[in-house]
């Protein structure tokens, strides 16, 4: 039987994401054994023409990490969702915008003056910067259009399932392959893992007293965190009560608070609002001007409460930029 | 906003307190501009960030919560939550390029009907100061 054939594409990422493909490590081998890889731009060289040339859904399935930034990407986001069968949506960036997803706080303008002017390691004198298009005596060069806003995958063409993480767990990954080579997928939608707080299985979760009560927020740099405590009860920021569970609990086993990259459990439509209230809900302080400094205290509310979400939040970016 | 447009206020006006207030201004045939759109819930504390997100995506000029004094929650401690809940809302609002202007708690007992028209007044003054809700005519996406 032939065997079904595999695309692998990235998008605006960081390449964490491939390199979890390549952390599967002897595992990888049975994947390639079993399946007949078609596109990987970052490992193998393919042409993008050849995809173009195959016919509607002759792909069994594409993994695309990454958000979508450029035009390039929604191109090949749409180019591979016409042919494959399944498209699975490959890490953080490509689920819920990830850490890329967070520059819908300025938009195009902003991003290139910053980038190309007002670093301290840049000399441009003239100001240029990159063209769509550009003349030179040889022909034309083109560029990709950058837009002005971060999307997820599934805002811009249909996604059939969800592999979450910032990157995703080698284990998610080899079960999610199995599941796709056996036939025995979950629900159309589903984001491939358990779907419950990350707080259920968390190891902390046993010191957690009853009532959470903390009087102060704390940075992780301010504090000499308890390796048997849980973060929110020392007063450090920890997503673990809003993020779906799943992960292994990788940086509560490193000393380090959850910052939500498997993004919200299904119920939940705002990952950053949720957790602001379930954050108000054990602050135990009542003084009005208390409140608000504790408020101020928050810094980089955005990059804490939806590090991993911007573009999948409620407002998707900062407005009248 | 032109001079005689009226802002959309979105109230959320809690059941014990805020709401009971609403009904006094009324039967007491109290003034006001017609800019509030009131929507009764069992508490103030009940009003989820997502609620107030969603009513500025949906095009609210101003958004209002609205609950019993501090002491007075018929839940005890709503109230306090909310208030805390606020805070924090206003702060991500604001990094998120929205006038915090724009969304107001008030406490407002059964008995304080004036006080309801005069938060209402107040507030549809300032939004018509501040404008149309910015992410309505904006092409955001
Ligand atoms: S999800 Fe994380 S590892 Fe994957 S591309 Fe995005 S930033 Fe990189
Ligand atoms: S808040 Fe964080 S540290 Fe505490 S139980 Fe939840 S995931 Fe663990
Ligand atoms: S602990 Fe949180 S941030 Fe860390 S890997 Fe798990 S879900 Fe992601
Ligand atoms: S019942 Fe009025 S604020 Fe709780």
């Amino acid at each position: 039987m032939a065997k079904p054939l595999v695309a692998f594409y990235w998008c605006a990422s960081c390449g964490g994401c491939e390199e979890a493909v390549i952390d599967l490590a002897e595992d990888i081998l049975k994947v390639v054994e079993a399946v007949d890889i078609k596109l990987w731009p970052v490992a193998m060289d393919f042409k993008y023409k050849d995809i173009e040339a195959m016919e509607d859904s002759a792909l069994a399935v594409s993994f695309i990490n990454g958000a979508i930034r450029t035009s390039e990407q929604e191109y090949m986001a749409k180019l591979l969702r016409k042919k494959s069968g399944l498209v699975v949506a490959f890490g953080a960036c490509s689920h819920l915008g990830g850490i890329p997803g967070l520059a819908n706080v300025a938009n195009k303008k902003e991003i290139f003056e910053t980038a190309y002017k007002l670093t301290h390691t840049t000399v441009n004198p003239k100001g240029v910067y990159p063209q769509t298009v550009t003349e030179i005596p040889q022909g034309k060069l083109t560029l990709p259009e950058f837009y002005d806003t971060v999307k997820t995958l599934d805002q811009t063409i249909e996604v059939d399932y969800y592999l979450p993480g910032c990157a995703p767990p080698p284990d998610l990954i080899m079960n999610a392959i199995t599941a796709i080579l056996e036939g025995k997928l979950p629900e159309k939608g589903s984001v491939l893992t358990v779907d419950k707080a990350l707080c259920e299985t968390c190891p902390l979760n046993k010191s957690k007293p009853d009532k959470l009560a903390i009087k102060e927020i704390k940075r992780i740099s301010e504090v000499i965190h308890d390796p048997e405590k849980c973060f929110l009860a020392e007063g450090i920021i920890c997503l673990g009560p809003a993020t779906r569970g799943g992960c292994g609990e990788r940086c509560i086993n490193a000393n380090m608070p959850c910052r939500g990259c498997f993004g919200p459990t299904k119920e939940v439509k705002d990952m950053g609002a949720k957790f602001l209230s379930s954050l108000a809900s054990i602050i135990d302080v009542d003084d009005e001007k208390e409140i608000e400094r504790i408020a101020e205290s928050v810094l980089g509310p955005i990059g804490l409460f939806y590090m991993y979400t911007l573009p999948s939040s409620i407002l998707r970016r900062k407005q009248g930029v | 906003m032109k001079e005689n447009e009226l802002p959309r206020i979105i109230g959320f006006l809690c059941k014990w307190c805020s709401s009971a207030g609403a009904d006094l201004a009324g039967v007491s045939r109290l003034k006001m501009p017609a800019s509030l759109i009131p929507i009764r819930v069992m508490c103030s504390s009940r009003v989820d960030p997502v609620f107030v997100l969603k009513a500025f995506l949906g095009g609210a000029d101003g958004v209002l919560v609205a609950g019993c004094h501090p002491g007075d929650c018929h839940y005890q401690s709503g109230n306090y939550y909310t208030r805390r809940r606020f805070a924090l809302t206003k702060k991500i609002f604001e990094e998120l390029g929205l006038d915090t202007n724009r969304i107001r708690l008030s406490w407002i007992s059964a008995s304080e009907g004036h006080k309801f028209v005069n938060v209402v007044t107040e507030f549809t003054e300032n939004l018509k100061k501040i404008g149309k809700n910015p992410i309505e005519t904006e092409v955001f996406l």
